[in-house]
């Protein structure tokens, strides 16, 4: 029983860095633009597809680097196009924009590539566990989870000591004075969506290895993903990805007890934390409230 | 009685008339009276979200819990208490608004996208306990085995089953009592305090107004109206589902007011009227619809951000 | 493969498209030519989810029918008159939506058949349906044991197999072959349950234990929770009862962790949907298909209905999906023949025994919809995955036996159905 506990919780983890990869995305962009991105999920199978379509040419590490800047340049293009016109007005504005944008995201991708499911191969030094103890560790999962903490560590750096990360951070808290002191914040937010859409393209490449590409596949992780937001505090990044963690490791260990509510459970933390610590585990009081 | 007012008047009789005749008219416009009932119930649950969207300027995105649980109050009670058409109607509207007042007192204090978030999370807790539940709600095959039974008034019965006219004078009978309470509600006092609110939430708390008892009321009252229209859902289908808790179908009534114009009354009825019946017909047409309703919803947002009702009216400075 | 893909999305649009072009039509010009329509042409309402995670097999299906309503309209249509087939999506869950189609194709439409659903939970709400209107209503796709078991209907038919049929149907070899302490992994909804305790009957009477049943929820992407604690419970063989795209990613996790090389991996019901969607080295274990193309050469009508869905599908084989929808329309049209009516009664009660001929059976044992609960009695094909295609790169199922329909299925007595027609 405690193989079997140590187990899920190492395996809660690798779970729940991939929540917090899609989840720290969306949080980007909720914190500065003030927008959900319901179509998160559509830009992750957008990345996944893309790199599917991108592996015979330039192999699976070249799609792993260039679907999600590909994914990016979307969607800054929809950001251009549509989402920029809505800033300044009632945040639901920009909830529906984006809730209809993944009908069509949806909708494409299963008029291009089909209804059905497609297999992707990974390369076959990822492909097998690290031993037949630790089976369930596989080449590709601790490379999904070193994926992640790379690209956490170079996020953390870009927003504490470039320029244009602190002035994110700054933005964050109190835009109308960063917009006071000349910064380009039309420009800012743009930066900041494609970074949270190159997450999202991440991630649906990372998806794809693991699970395979359908286009219903971004619809599952969307609402963990809005769940760390909310457990790990509304405008905090540090916040987001220990609640992306908690919550896998939560769900991991109910699916040994109690496997029909390990769905269920990340609700139920949340409910806890809403009526413990409305703000959050990192949130601070007031934020986006 | 000032010109206005007979406008208004016009306006509410046109309104009636064209429901009340609605079976007679639809079919010659490709309608069939099934999808008339259907519009209503929708129409009904997209006014409820705007009671408190428009009248109170607060957003839930999770409003189909409330319409769903009211769906499954009401089959269960069917099914398993009583044959009672009214009695189960009235299970499902207590069940579900007092399911979404309880929560409601933990929200009020959230705002703007917060508050949002929070609904559409707390509202897929009640969509996974309806897809988990097998031996209560059949999980995702659904609930089965009720049927909306006939009204018996002692010395005759309306057949609701077999006669879809009958059912949508029903459902059309439904509607009226819960719009003529919404609107009474709107016309008193505290409607007034509710739009007081919208339209500047600290000049209210200024006033002395209890801001935060106001809002858990209006979310409350919604609540009940929505958990109404869901009971009603589940005898236009006879059937209960998870579907009709998730996100996706809150997110279709707050498209519904927005369409239709939040700001007004009836707004959030044209909207259903809109988006149901155009998806139904897209999507009889072309199996890419889903693109059709997404790129409708773009619009919408894009250049009539204020609906369809919205935009034939003077905009009201601030 | 991406080639083929993609010609058949245009294909499939295009058809849809025209079909949705006279619809339209149709619509705007409702109020003048609503004489006009008359009774001349017979229409079947084909009501299955074309978005969603059932979009594939649902699509298949569609096609199926869309064949065997060319092949009629070729000929004689239905006793002498032209058929139309009309398509709505009824969405993969939402049953509100399958509902209200259903409503439309009858009451607005009058159409004389109702087709439809690949799920089981939609198929039984538009049942619900059918039924109060009396229309005559065929399941193509939808497994649970209640369509043709305790809910049964005069009014509503099945092509497909019930979960208990798929387990009667693996079950004996796989005891025999592999060993007798089984884990289960099984999807937490009603046909999963009932498949479940089909198994479970089934191994208790050949003698053998369970180690355990993991239920895992529909629409679950990671099965390693699960597959740990299998693996820990050391059964001689993993039985895989998820299915679509649970299924697809419950064995390549199996295949990752390396579990297919320590413990036989099996399952039940196998479709060529998920084969395709899977990488080779996740297709291992033993299963059955509910119809497969690959089968010995001459049998009737077989390389032409292949060759007609490859022409319709831009070369790819037919799957079981398919062949439902084929058999659903073709029964239909044989029952009414048979009836010399499209009177619902008379053509329930013609359908009821009826047997399917070669040309629309398409494989070696008698194939018939059974009268005590209008259940068809079909074959299963049981065999083996292939990682490679054998002979053929699109044959990657290898079948060791056919074994016919009455020979799995429970007695009508032991479904629970009990058929009552209307007076």
């Amino acid at each position: 029983m405690l193989e079997l506990i140590f187990f899920n919780i190492t395996n809660g983890l690798i779970v729940g860095a991939f929540y917090a990869l899609m989840a720290i995305g969306l949080s980007l962009i909720l914190n500065l633009s003030g927008v959900i991105n319901f179509a998160h999920g559509g830009f992750l199978v957008i990345g996944g597809y893309l790199a599917y379509v991108l592996t015979p040419y330039i192999g699976f590490w070249g799609a792993l680097i260039v679907s999600p800047f590909l994914t990016a340049i979307i969607g800054v293009a929809v950001e251009w196009l549509l989402i920029r016109r809505l800033y300044g007005r009632d945040p639901l504005y920009s909830l529906l924009l984006t809730f209809g944008l993944a009908f069509i995201i949806e909708d494409g991708t299963r008029q291009i590539w089909g209804a059905n499911g497609l297999p992707v191969s990974v390369p076959p030094a990822l492909m097998s566990a690290l031993s037949s103890r630790f089976f369930f560790i596989t080449g590709y999962r601790m490379f999904m989870v070193a994926t992640v903490a790379i690209v956490v560590v170079l996020l953390f750096v870009l927003l504490r000591h470039t320029r244009v990360g602190v002035r994110i951070r700054a933005g964050t808290l109190d835009l109308e004075t960063v917009a006071a002191l000349g910064i380009n914040v039309r420009a800012l937010r743009s930066f900041n969506f494609a970074v949270g859409i190159f997450l999202a393209g991440l991630a649906g490449v990372l998806a794809g290895g693991q699970l395979g590409l359908e286009p219903t596949m971004g619809d599952g992780l969307l609402m963990p993903s809005f769940i760390a937001i909310i457990v790990g505090g509304v405008g905090s990044l540090t916040g987001t990805l220990v609640g992306g963690l908690l919550i896998g490791v939560a769900a991991g260990l109910t699916a040994v007890v109690f496997p029909s509510a390990s769905d269920a459970v990340m609700y139920v933390i949340m409910a806890i934390v809403l009526l413990v610590r409305p703000r959050g585990l990192f949130g601070e009081e007031g934020m986006l409230t | 009685m000032t010109a206005d007012q007979r406008k208004h008047l016009a306006v509410l009789a046109a309104i009636w008339a064209a429901l009340l005749f609605a079976p007679y008219w639809m079919p010659f416009f490709g309608g069939y009276t099934a999808l008339g009932s259907r519009v209503l119930v929708l129409g009904l649950g997209a006014m409820s979200v705007n009671f408190l969207l428009g009248f109170t300027g607060v957003l839930s995105f999770g409003h189909a819990a409330w319409f769903g649980l009211g769906a499954y109050a009401c089959g269960l009670t069917l099914k398993h208490i009583a044959l009672s058409t009214p009695l189960g109607l009235l299970a499902g509207t207590l069940v579900g608004g007092v399911a979404g007042a309880l929560l409601g007192a933990l929200l009020v204090r959230r705002r703007g996208i917060y508050f949002a978030m929070v609904t559409i999370a707390f509202g897929q807790v009640f969509y996974y306990i309806a897809f988990q539940w097998l031996s209560l709600t059949g999980g995702d095959d659904g609930l089965r085995g009720f049927a909306r039974q006939p009204l018996d008034f002692g010395l005759f019965q309306i057949d609701l089953l077999h006669n879809d006219i009958y059912f949508y004078y029903f459902v059309l009978f439904c509607f009226a009592v819960a719009v003529g309470l919404m609107a009474f509600i709107l016309g008193s006092p505290f409607g007034r305090t509710m739009i007081a609110i919208r339209e500047n939430e600290r000049r209210a708390r200024f006033l002395g107004i209890p801001v935060e008892l106001h809002i858990w009321i209006a979310f409350a009252l919604s609540c009940f109206f929505m958990a109404f229209a869901g009971s009603l859902y589940a005898l236009v289908n006879n059937f209960a589902d998870p579907r009709m808790l998730h996100y996706s179908l809150s997110g279709d009534f707050v498209i519904m007011a927005v369409m239709g114009g939040m700001r007004t009354f009836w707004g959030p009825l044209l909207g259903a009227i809109v988006f149901v019946v155009l998806q139904d017909y897209i999507s009889s047409v072309t199996v890419n619809w889903m693109s059709f309703i997404g790129l409708l919803i773009v619009l919408i947002v894009l250049f009539f951000p204020r609906g369809f009702l919205g935009m034939l009216r003077p905009r009201r400075t601030a | 493969m991406s080639k083929k893909r993609q010609s058949l999305a245009t294909l499939d649009r295009r058809t849809f498209v025209k079909a949705g072009g006279v619809a339209a039509l149709s619509q705007v010009a409702a109020p003048f030519i609503i004489s006009a329509r008359g009774e001349t042409a017979l229409k079947i309402g084909v009501d299955e989810p074309l978005t969603g995670t059932y979009a594939a097999p649902g699509k298949n299906e569609v096609l199926g029918c869309q064949l065997a309503v060319d092949e009629l309209n070729a000929k004689n249509g239905i006793l002498g008159r032209k058929v139309e087939m009309l398509t709505e999506d009824s969405t993969s869950g939402d049953a509100g939506t399958a509902v209200q189609k259903a409503r439309k194709l009858i009451e607005r439409d009058n159409v004389n058949l109702l087709v439809g659903n690949v799920n089981s939970a939609l198929s039984q709400a538009m049942a619900q349906v059918s039924n109060e209107k009396g229309i005559m209503h065929i399941v193509p796709g939808g497994h649970t044991d209640p369509i043709t078991g305790a809910d049964c209907k005069w009014n509503v038919f099945r092509v497909c197999n019930t979960t208990r049929m798929e387990a009667n149907a693996v079950c004996g070899l796989l005891f025999k072959t592999y060993g007798k302490k089984w884990h289960f992994i099984t999807p937490d909804y009603a046909f999963g349950h009932t498949l479940y305790q089909g198994c479970e009957a089934d191994l208790k009477k050949l003698g053998g234990t369970v180690t355990g049943n993991e239920l895992t929820p529909l629409g679950t992407t990671d099965f390693s929770a699960y597959l740990i604690k299998a693996r820990a419970a050391n059964p001689d063989v993993l039985v895989v009862l998820v299915q679509g795209n649970d299924m697809v990613n419950c064995l390549k996790q199996i295949s990752q962790f390396g579990i297919d090389k320590q413990i036989h991996v099996a399952g039940t019901q196998q479709e060529l949907e998920s084969v395709e969607a899977m990488p080779p080295e996740a297709r291992v274990g033993v299963w059955m298909f509910e119809w497969y193309w690959k089968q010995a050469s001459g049998t009737p009508g077989l390389d032409a209905f292949i060759a007609t869905v490859r022409k319709h599908t831009g070369g790819k084989v037919p799957t079981a999906r398919n062949w439902f929808g084929y058999v659903t329309v073709h029964a239909y049209a044989l029952a009414c023949e048979k009836a010399k009516s499209i009177e619902g009664k008379a053509v329930a009660k013609a359908l009821g025994g009826l047997e399917l001929p070669p040309e629309v059976k398409l494989q070696p044992n008698k194939v018939y919809f059974r009268g005590g609960d209008h259940q068809l009695m079909l074959s299963a094909f049981i065999g083996e995955l292939l990682q490679k295609g054998d002979g053929d790169p699109e044959n990657l199922f290898k079948v060791n036996s056919i074994v016919s329909g009455d020979s799995i299925a429970p007695t009508v007595e032991e479904t629970g159905c009990k058929m009552q027609m209307p007076a």
